[in-house]
Protein backbone atom coordinates (compact mmCIF):
# COMPACT_ATOMS: atom_id res chain seq x y z
CA UNK A 1 0.00 0.00 0.00
CA UNK A 2 1.39 3.14 -0.90
CA UNK A 3 -1.10 6.03 1.03
CA UNK A 4 -3.01 4.93 3.15
CA UNK A 5 -5.48 7.78 4.99
CA UNK A 6 -7.69 6.80 7.89
CA UNK A 7 -10.61 8.81 9.78
CA UNK A 8 -9.28 11.77 8.56
CA UNK A 9 -11.10 15.18 10.06
CA UNK A 10 -10.26 18.49 9.18
CA UNK A 11 -12.35 21.25 9.77
CA UNK A 12 -11.89 25.61 8.79
CA UNK A 13 -12.56 27.26 12.08
CA UNK A 14 -16.56 25.92 12.78
CA UNK A 15 -16.87 24.35 9.13
CA UNK A 16 -16.23 20.51 8.90
CA UNK A 17 -14.32 19.80 5.54
CA UNK A 18 -13.08 16.14 6.04
CA UNK A 19 -15.58 14.05 7.99
CA UNK A 20 -13.77 10.55 9.00
CA UNK A 21 -12.52 10.13 5.17
CA UNK A 22 -10.38 7.04 5.09
CA UNK A 23 -8.48 6.22 1.62
CA UNK A 24 -6.13 3.72 0.69
CA UNK A 25 -3.57 3.33 -2.58
CA UNK A 26 -2.10 0.54 -3.99
CA UNK A 27 0.36 0.64 -6.22
CA UNK A 28 -0.13 1.28 -9.78
CA UNK A 29 -3.44 2.18 -8.90
CA UNK A 30 -4.88 5.00 -10.79
CA UNK A 31 -7.84 6.68 -8.55
CA UNK A 32 -9.94 9.54 -9.37
CA UNK A 33 -11.97 11.63 -6.58
CA UNK A 34 -15.06 13.38 -8.66
CA UNK A 35 -17.41 15.94 -6.89
CA UNK A 36 -19.17 19.31 -6.33
CA UNK A 37 -16.90 22.05 -5.71
CA UNK A 38 -16.78 22.60 -2.05
CA UNK A 39 -16.65 19.05 -1.81
CA UNK A 40 -13.48 18.84 0.18
CA UNK A 41 -11.37 17.00 -2.75
CA UNK A 42 -8.44 19.50 -2.60
CA UNK A 43 -8.43 19.75 0.74
CA UNK A 44 -8.11 15.87 0.89
CA UNK A 45 -4.93 16.41 -1.09
CA UNK A 46 -3.99 18.90 0.74
CA UNK A 47 -3.99 17.03 3.61
CA UNK A 48 -2.19 14.20 1.79
CA UNK A 49 0.52 16.44 0.92
CA UNK A 50 0.69 18.50 4.35
CA UNK A 51 -0.35 21.25 3.18
CA UNK A 52 -3.17 21.56 5.51
CA UNK A 53 -2.92 19.84 9.14
CA UNK A 54 -5.44 17.30 9.67
CA UNK A 55 -7.14 17.74 13.03
CA UNK A 56 -7.46 13.89 13.64
CA UNK A 57 -6.54 10.61 11.30
CA UNK A 58 -3.83 8.56 10.29
CA UNK A 59 -1.31 8.97 7.30
CA UNK A 60 1.04 6.59 6.36
CA UNK A 61 3.39 6.41 3.36
CA UNK A 62 4.62 2.82 2.41
CA UNK A 63 3.61 1.87 5.61
CA UNK A 64 5.73 4.44 7.93
CA UNK A 65 3.42 6.56 9.70
CA UNK A 66 3.81 10.67 9.09
CA UNK A 67 0.55 11.25 11.29
CA UNK A 68 -0.88 9.42 13.63
CA UNK A 69 -4.10 9.80 16.79
CA UNK A 70 -2.84 9.91 20.01
CA UNK A 71 -4.82 9.38 23.14
CA UNK A 72 -7.03 12.58 23.33
CA UNK A 73 -8.23 11.69 19.37
CA UNK A 74 -5.59 14.41 18.31
CA UNK A 75 -3.32 14.10 15.40
CA UNK A 76 0.09 14.27 15.97
CA UNK A 77 2.73 14.44 12.99
CA UNK A 78 6.31 13.05 13.05
CA UNK A 79 8.94 15.78 13.43
CA UNK A 80 9.71 18.35 10.90
CA UNK A 81 12.65 16.61 9.71
CA UNK A 82 10.90 13.41 9.34
CA UNK A 83 7.99 14.58 7.94
CA UNK A 84 10.41 16.29 4.57
CA UNK A 85 11.51 13.57 4.37
CA UNK A 86 8.28 12.08 3.94
CA UNK A 87 7.22 14.00 1.05
CA UNK A 88 10.09 12.72 -1.34
CA UNK A 89 7.07 10.19 -1.57
CA UNK A 90 4.72 12.11 -3.30
CA UNK A 91 4.31 14.98 -5.90
CA UNK A 92 1.64 17.30 -6.45
CA UNK A 93 0.81 18.80 -9.62
CA UNK A 94 -1.20 22.23 -8.88
CA UNK A 95 -4.22 23.68 -10.93
CA UNK A 96 -2.46 26.85 -10.93
CA UNK A 97 0.82 24.98 -12.28
CA UNK A 98 2.96 27.04 -9.28
CA UNK A 99 6.12 26.62 -11.56
CA UNK A 100 8.99 28.81 -10.21
CA UNK A 101 8.95 31.83 -12.74
CA UNK A 102 13.00 33.29 -11.94
CA UNK A 103 13.82 29.78 -13.65
CA UNK A 104 14.35 28.21 -16.95
CA UNK A 105 12.31 24.52 -17.79
CA UNK A 106 15.32 22.97 -17.08
CA UNK A 107 16.04 24.39 -13.48
CA UNK A 108 12.78 23.78 -12.26
CA UNK A 109 13.05 20.26 -12.78
CA UNK A 110 16.36 20.00 -11.61
CA UNK A 111 16.71 22.56 -8.86
CA UNK A 112 14.89 19.83 -6.36
CA UNK A 113 16.32 16.75 -6.90
CA UNK A 114 20.02 18.63 -6.83
CA UNK A 115 19.25 21.12 -3.61
CA UNK A 116 16.60 18.78 -1.25
CA UNK A 117 17.59 15.20 -2.09
CA UNK A 118 20.98 16.32 -3.23
CA UNK A 119 21.97 13.65 -6.30
CA UNK A 120 24.57 14.54 -8.58
CA UNK A 121 23.82 17.04 -10.80
CA UNK A 122 25.45 15.13 -13.95
CA UNK A 123 22.38 11.93 -13.42
CA UNK A 124 19.96 15.02 -12.53
CA UNK A 125 20.19 16.84 -15.71
CA UNK A 126 20.38 13.38 -17.93
CA UNK A 127 16.97 12.73 -16.39
CA UNK A 128 15.19 15.58 -17.04
CA UNK A 129 16.79 15.76 -20.42
CA UNK A 130 15.03 12.34 -20.42
CA UNK A 131 11.54 13.60 -18.70
CA UNK A 132 11.25 16.70 -21.31
CA UNK A 133 11.49 14.37 -24.02
CA UNK A 134 8.49 12.25 -22.81
CA UNK A 135 6.36 16.02 -22.48
CA UNK A 136 7.70 16.53 -25.48
CA UNK A 137 9.42 19.80 -24.65
CA UNK A 138 13.07 19.45 -25.53
CA UNK A 139 13.02 22.78 -27.09
CA UNK A 140 11.68 24.37 -24.66
CA UNK A 141 14.43 23.87 -22.02
CA UNK A 142 15.61 26.93 -21.66
CA UNK A 143 12.53 29.02 -22.08
CA UNK A 144 11.06 30.61 -18.79
CA UNK A 145 7.38 29.73 -17.67
CA UNK A 146 6.10 32.77 -18.54
CA UNK A 147 7.10 31.84 -22.43
CA UNK A 148 4.87 28.71 -22.56
CA UNK A 149 1.31 28.11 -23.02
CA UNK A 150 -0.50 26.85 -19.73
CA UNK A 151 -0.49 23.27 -21.25
CA UNK A 152 3.42 23.11 -21.73
CA UNK A 153 3.73 25.05 -18.12
CA UNK A 154 1.45 21.91 -16.63
CA UNK A 155 3.59 19.75 -18.36
CA UNK A 156 6.82 20.91 -17.37
CA UNK A 157 5.40 21.13 -13.36
CA UNK A 158 4.27 16.98 -13.85
CA UNK A 159 7.78 16.72 -15.00
CA UNK A 160 9.16 18.48 -11.86
CA UNK A 161 7.06 16.34 -9.68
CA UNK A 162 8.26 13.40 -11.57
CA UNK A 163 11.61 14.12 -10.95
CA UNK A 164 11.86 13.89 -7.61
CA UNK A 165 10.97 10.13 -8.15
CA UNK A 166 7.83 10.01 -6.29
CA UNK A 167 6.05 6.51 -5.40
CA UNK A 168 2.67 8.81 -5.77
CA UNK A 169 1.15 11.54 -7.86
CA UNK A 170 -1.35 13.53 -6.78
CA UNK A 171 -3.37 16.04 -9.24
CA UNK A 172 -5.16 18.97 -8.08
CA UNK A 173 -7.76 19.36 -10.95
CA UNK A 174 -4.89 19.77 -13.49
CA UNK A 175 -6.74 20.96 -16.62
CA UNK A 176 -9.27 23.55 -14.48
CA UNK A 177 -7.09 26.43 -15.35
CA UNK A 178 -6.60 25.12 -18.95
CA UNK A 179 -8.34 26.55 -22.27
CA UNK A 180 -9.96 23.59 -23.28
CA UNK A 181 -8.23 22.90 -26.19
CA UNK A 182 -4.83 22.97 -23.94
CA UNK A 183 -6.65 20.14 -21.47
CA UNK A 184 -6.11 17.40 -23.92
CA UNK A 185 -2.14 17.17 -24.21
CA UNK A 186 -2.03 17.39 -20.33
CA UNK A 187 -4.37 14.02 -19.84
CA UNK A 188 -2.22 12.48 -22.69
CA UNK A 189 0.25 13.05 -20.41
CA UNK A 190 -1.40 11.51 -17.63
CA UNK A 191 -3.11 8.82 -19.29
CA UNK A 192 0.57 7.92 -20.69
CA UNK A 193 1.62 7.59 -16.54
CA UNK A 194 -0.77 5.43 -16.00
CA UNK A 195 -0.08 3.03 -18.75
CA UNK A 196 3.50 3.24 -17.52
CA UNK A 197 1.73 1.99 -13.74
CA UNK A 198 2.47 5.42 -12.12
CA UNK A 199 0.12 5.45 -8.78
CA UNK A 200 -2.10 8.24 -8.86
CA UNK A 201 -4.72 10.33 -7.47
CA UNK A 202 -6.61 12.92 -9.22
CA UNK A 203 -8.79 15.25 -8.39
CA UNK A 204 -10.72 16.13 -11.43
CA UNK A 205 -13.85 17.43 -13.38
CA UNK A 206 -13.15 15.45 -16.64
CA UNK A 207 -15.27 12.87 -16.51
CA UNK A 208 -14.94 10.85 -19.56
CA UNK A 209 -10.97 11.14 -18.84
CA UNK A 210 -11.87 9.93 -15.59
CA UNK A 211 -13.76 7.19 -16.22
CA UNK A 212 -11.15 5.72 -19.05
CA UNK A 213 -7.84 6.22 -16.97
CA UNK A 214 -9.07 5.14 -13.55
CA UNK A 215 -9.04 1.83 -11.63
CA UNK A 216 -11.21 3.59 -9.35
CA UNK A 217 -13.47 6.41 -9.18
CA UNK A 218 -14.45 8.40 -5.84
CA UNK A 219 -17.31 10.26 -5.50
CA UNK A 220 -16.96 12.71 -2.22
CA UNK A 221 -19.48 15.20 -1.15
CA UNK A 222 -20.23 17.61 1.86
CA UNK A 223 -16.76 16.30 3.35
CA UNK A 224 -17.55 12.32 3.03
CA UNK A 225 -17.10 10.01 0.23
CA UNK A 226 -20.55 8.93 -0.79
CA UNK A 227 -19.54 6.13 -2.97
CA UNK A 228 -16.47 4.12 -5.21
CA UNK A 229 -15.64 2.07 -7.03
CA UNK A 230 -15.21 0.59 -10.48
CA UNK A 231 -15.36 3.80 -12.57
CA UNK A 232 -17.68 1.87 -14.91
CA UNK A 233 -20.41 1.04 -11.79
CA UNK A 234 -19.74 4.59 -10.81
CA UNK A 235 -20.37 6.94 -13.85
CA UNK A 236 -22.55 3.38 -15.35
CA UNK A 237 -24.82 2.57 -12.30
CA UNK A 238 -24.53 4.71 -9.22
CA UNK A 239 -26.37 3.54 -6.60
CA UNK A 240 -26.43 6.51 -4.45
CA UNK A 241 -29.00 9.20 -5.08
CA UNK A 242 -26.24 12.03 -4.66
CA UNK A 243 -24.47 10.80 -7.39
CA UNK A 244 -26.79 9.73 -9.61
CA UNK A 245 -28.28 13.73 -9.33
CA UNK A 246 -24.50 14.88 -9.71
CA UNK A 247 -23.50 13.17 -12.66
CA UNK A 248 -27.00 14.04 -14.07
CA UNK A 249 -26.27 17.54 -13.42
CA UNK A 250 -23.14 17.44 -14.93
CA UNK A 251 -24.06 15.75 -18.40
CA UNK A 252 -26.59 18.75 -19.05
CA UNK B 1 35.51 83.70 -5.63
CA UNK B 2 35.68 82.05 -9.06
CA UNK B 3 33.32 79.78 -10.55
CA UNK B 4 35.39 77.14 -11.06
CA UNK B 5 36.98 77.51 -6.68
CA UNK B 6 32.84 77.51 -6.68
CA UNK B 7 32.68 74.27 -8.41
CA UNK B 8 35.64 72.90 -6.72
CA UNK B 9 34.34 73.36 -3.48
CA UNK B 10 31.13 72.04 -3.88
CA UNK B 11 32.43 69.44 -5.39
CA UNK B 12 34.43 68.52 -2.61
CA UNK B 13 31.01 68.46 -0.43
CA UNK B 14 29.22 66.27 -3.12
CA UNK B 15 31.92 63.39 -2.35
CA UNK B 16 30.56 63.35 1.73
CA UNK B 17 27.32 63.17 -0.40
CA UNK B 18 28.12 60.01 -2.26
CA UNK B 19 29.27 58.30 1.16
CA UNK B 20 25.97 59.44 2.98
CA UNK B 21 24.61 57.95 0.10
CA UNK B 22 26.16 54.62 -0.59
CA UNK B 23 26.58 53.96 2.98
CA UNK B 24 23.27 54.55 3.69
CA UNK B 25 21.81 52.46 0.45
CA UNK B 26 23.78 49.48 1.83
CA UNK B 27 22.69 49.67 5.27
CA UNK B 28 19.34 50.02 4.64
CA UNK B 29 18.99 48.06 1.97
CA UNK B 30 20.06 44.89 4.14
CA UNK B 31 18.68 46.23 7.04
CA UNK B 32 14.95 46.52 5.71
CA UNK B 33 15.34 42.57 5.20
CA UNK B 34 15.27 41.58 8.83
CA UNK B 35 12.57 44.43 9.65
CA UNK B 36 10.31 43.17 6.65
CA UNK B 37 10.51 39.33 8.19
CA UNK B 38 10.17 40.83 11.79
CA UNK B 39 7.20 42.63 10.81
CA UNK B 40 5.86 39.42 9.79
CA UNK B 41 7.21 37.67 12.51
CA UNK B 42 4.66 34.80 14.13
CA UNK B 43 5.36 36.30 17.61
CA UNK B 44 3.41 39.06 18.08
CA UNK B 45 6.00 41.02 20.05
CA UNK B 46 8.60 40.98 17.33
CA UNK B 47 6.10 42.05 15.19
CA UNK B 48 4.89 44.56 17.53
CA UNK B 49 8.09 45.89 17.73
CA UNK B 50 8.77 46.40 14.62
CA UNK B 51 5.71 48.03 13.93
CA UNK B 52 6.10 50.65 16.92
CA UNK B 53 9.61 51.33 15.40
CA UNK B 54 8.21 52.06 11.76
CA UNK B 55 5.98 53.81 13.18
CA UNK B 56 8.26 56.20 14.80
CA UNK B 57 10.58 56.17 11.78
CA UNK B 58 7.88 57.18 9.28
CA UNK B 59 5.71 59.38 11.75
CA UNK B 60 8.76 62.02 12.97
CA UNK B 61 10.81 64.22 10.46
CA UNK B 62 14.42 62.92 9.49
CA UNK B 63 15.99 65.64 10.28
CA UNK B 64 14.84 65.32 14.15
CA UNK B 65 15.63 62.50 13.79
CA UNK B 66 19.40 63.19 12.75
CA UNK B 67 19.28 65.79 15.75
CA UNK B 68 18.12 62.89 18.49
CA UNK B 69 20.60 60.59 17.02
CA UNK B 70 23.81 63.00 17.44
CA UNK B 71 22.68 64.87 20.65
CA UNK B 72 20.97 62.05 22.59
CA UNK B 73 23.73 60.34 23.19
CA UNK B 74 25.67 63.11 25.36
CA UNK B 75 22.67 65.07 26.37
CA UNK B 76 20.57 61.74 27.50
CA UNK B 77 23.41 59.57 28.89
CA UNK B 78 26.57 61.90 29.63
CA UNK B 79 28.56 60.35 26.98
CA UNK B 80 31.31 61.78 25.40
CA UNK B 81 31.76 60.75 21.74
CA UNK B 82 34.27 60.47 19.30
CA UNK B 83 35.50 63.72 17.27
CA UNK B 84 34.13 61.64 13.83
CA UNK B 85 30.90 61.42 15.86
CA UNK B 86 29.07 63.79 13.89
CA UNK B 87 29.46 61.64 10.44
CA UNK B 88 28.18 58.03 12.04
CA UNK B 89 25.16 59.76 13.63
CA UNK B 90 23.93 60.79 9.91
CA UNK B 91 24.91 57.25 8.67
CA UNK B 92 23.09 55.43 11.84
CA UNK B 93 19.66 57.79 11.77
CA UNK B 94 19.79 57.50 7.52
CA UNK B 95 20.22 53.79 7.87
CA UNK B 96 17.98 53.41 10.71
CA UNK B 97 14.62 55.57 8.92
CA UNK B 98 15.14 53.98 5.90
CA UNK B 99 15.51 50.38 6.88
CA UNK B 100 11.86 51.45 8.37
CA UNK B 101 10.59 52.43 4.70
CA UNK B 102 12.62 49.47 2.44
CA UNK B 103 11.05 47.01 4.83
CA UNK B 104 7.64 47.86 4.32
CA UNK B 105 8.46 47.52 0.43
CA UNK B 106 9.83 44.23 1.09
CA UNK B 107 6.97 43.17 2.73
CA UNK B 108 4.93 44.23 0.22
CA UNK B 109 6.32 42.36 -2.07
CA UNK B 110 6.83 39.32 -0.33
CA UNK B 111 3.12 39.10 0.20
CA UNK B 112 2.38 39.60 -3.35
CA UNK B 113 3.53 36.76 -3.92
CA UNK B 114 1.11 34.24 -4.03
CA UNK B 115 1.19 31.48 -1.75
CA UNK B 116 1.07 28.79 -4.56
CA UNK B 117 5.10 29.32 -4.85
CA UNK B 118 5.75 28.61 -1.25
CA UNK B 119 3.48 25.62 -1.66
CA UNK B 120 5.42 24.35 -4.75
CA UNK B 121 8.23 24.40 -2.87
CA UNK B 122 7.56 23.14 0.02
CA UNK B 123 5.72 19.78 -0.95
CA UNK B 124 8.95 19.43 -3.04
CA UNK B 125 11.02 19.57 0.23
CA UNK B 126 12.63 22.37 0.27
CA UNK B 127 13.75 23.87 3.97
CA UNK B 128 12.03 27.18 5.10
CA UNK B 129 15.56 28.69 4.64
CA UNK B 130 15.65 27.43 0.99
CA UNK B 131 12.30 28.66 0.24
CA UNK B 132 12.78 31.97 1.09
CA UNK B 133 16.51 32.50 -0.53
CA UNK B 134 15.75 30.33 -3.58
CA UNK B 135 12.30 31.17 -4.04
CA UNK B 136 10.90 34.21 -2.75
CA UNK B 137 13.91 36.56 -2.41
CA UNK B 138 14.81 36.53 -6.20
CA UNK B 139 10.65 36.97 -7.42
CA UNK B 140 10.59 40.04 -4.58
CA UNK B 141 13.78 41.87 -5.69
CA UNK B 142 11.93 42.21 -9.04
CA UNK B 143 8.48 43.46 -7.67
CA UNK B 144 9.79 46.30 -5.28
CA UNK B 145 12.36 47.64 -7.75
CA UNK B 146 9.96 50.61 -8.63
CA UNK B 147 9.50 51.29 -5.52
CA UNK B 148 12.69 51.11 -4.32
CA UNK B 149 13.69 53.13 -7.17
CA UNK B 150 11.94 56.10 -5.45
CA UNK B 151 13.04 55.31 -2.35
CA UNK B 152 16.70 55.73 -3.92
CA UNK B 153 15.93 59.36 -5.69
CA UNK B 154 14.60 60.51 -2.50
CA UNK B 155 17.20 59.85 -0.73
CA UNK B 156 19.80 61.76 -3.04
CA UNK B 157 17.81 64.08 -2.33
CA UNK B 158 17.38 63.90 1.50
CA UNK B 159 21.24 63.67 2.17
CA UNK B 160 21.11 67.42 2.21
CA UNK B 161 19.11 66.94 5.55
CA UNK B 162 22.39 66.08 7.29
CA UNK B 163 23.48 70.24 6.94
CA UNK B 164 21.05 69.59 9.92
CA UNK B 165 23.41 68.81 12.34
CA UNK B 166 26.61 70.96 10.54
CA UNK B 167 27.89 67.85 8.43
CA UNK B 168 29.96 69.74 5.56
CA UNK B 169 27.89 67.47 2.49
CA UNK B 170 27.28 69.52 -0.54
CA UNK B 171 24.29 71.58 0.32
CA UNK B 172 26.00 72.84 3.61
CA UNK B 173 29.10 73.70 1.39
CA UNK B 174 26.54 75.58 -0.70
CA UNK B 175 25.18 77.34 1.95
CA UNK B 176 28.28 79.06 3.06
CA UNK B 177 29.72 79.85 -0.12
CA UNK B 178 26.56 81.32 -1.14
CA UNK B 179 27.08 83.93 1.62
CA UNK B 180 30.66 84.51 1.40
CA UNK B 181 31.94 87.59 0.22
CA UNK B 182 32.75 88.08 -3.51
CA UNK B 183 30.30 84.32 -4.03
CA UNK B 184 28.89 83.67 -7.43
CA UNK B 185 25.28 83.66 -5.01
CA UNK B 186 22.46 82.65 -6.61
CA UNK B 187 24.54 80.80 -9.32
CA UNK B 188 26.16 78.09 -6.44
CA UNK B 189 22.66 76.90 -5.93
CA UNK B 190 21.78 76.79 -9.52
CA UNK B 191 25.51 74.54 -9.80
CA UNK B 192 24.32 72.72 -6.30
CA UNK B 193 20.75 71.87 -8.23
CA UNK B 194 22.97 70.71 -11.12
CA UNK B 195 24.71 68.39 -9.30
CA UNK B 196 21.51 66.66 -7.74
CA UNK B 197 19.88 66.73 -10.37
CA UNK B 198 22.44 64.44 -13.00
CA UNK B 199 22.88 62.43 -9.75
CA UNK B 200 19.47 61.39 -9.76
CA UNK B 201 19.48 61.07 -13.76
CA UNK B 202 22.18 58.39 -13.42
CA UNK B 203 20.49 56.36 -10.59
CA UNK B 204 17.11 56.69 -12.63
CA UNK B 205 18.83 55.45 -15.48
CA UNK B 206 20.75 52.53 -13.30
CA UNK B 207 17.66 51.58 -11.92
CA UNK B 208 16.03 50.80 -14.90
CA UNK B 209 19.08 49.19 -16.28
CA UNK B 210 18.59 46.78 -13.40
CA UNK B 211 14.63 46.69 -13.68
CA UNK B 212 15.34 45.28 -17.44
CA UNK B 213 17.53 42.72 -16.22
CA UNK B 214 15.16 40.74 -14.73
CA UNK B 215 12.69 40.87 -17.61
CA UNK B 216 13.47 37.71 -18.40
CA UNK B 217 10.84 36.20 -16.75
CA UNK B 218 7.21 37.43 -15.18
Amino acid sequence: MVLEMKGIEKAFGNLSVLKDISLQVDSGEVVSIIGPSGSGKSTLLRCATFLERIDAGEIRYLGEPAVTTNGQGEAEYVGAAELRKMKQHFGLVFQQFNLFPHYSVLKNIMDAPIHVQKRPKEEVRAEAEELLKKMDLVKRAEAYPCQLSGGQQQRVAIARALAMKPSILFFDEPTSALDPELTGEVLKVIRQLAEEKMTMVVVTHEMPFARAVSNRVIFMDGGVIVEQGDPEQVFGAPEQERTKQFLRNYQQ
Amino acid sequence: MTIQTMLGLLAQGFLTTLAIFFLTLIGSLLLGLPVALGRMSRYGVVRGAIKVYISIMRGTPLMLQLMVVYFGPSLLLGLSLPANWRFAAVIVAFVINYAAYFGEIYRAGIEAISDGQREAAQVLGYTRGQTFFKIILPQMVKRVLPPVTNEVITLVKDTSLASVIGTVEMFTRAKQIAVAPNSPGMLTFVAAAVFYYVFNYVVAFVMERIEKAFDYYR
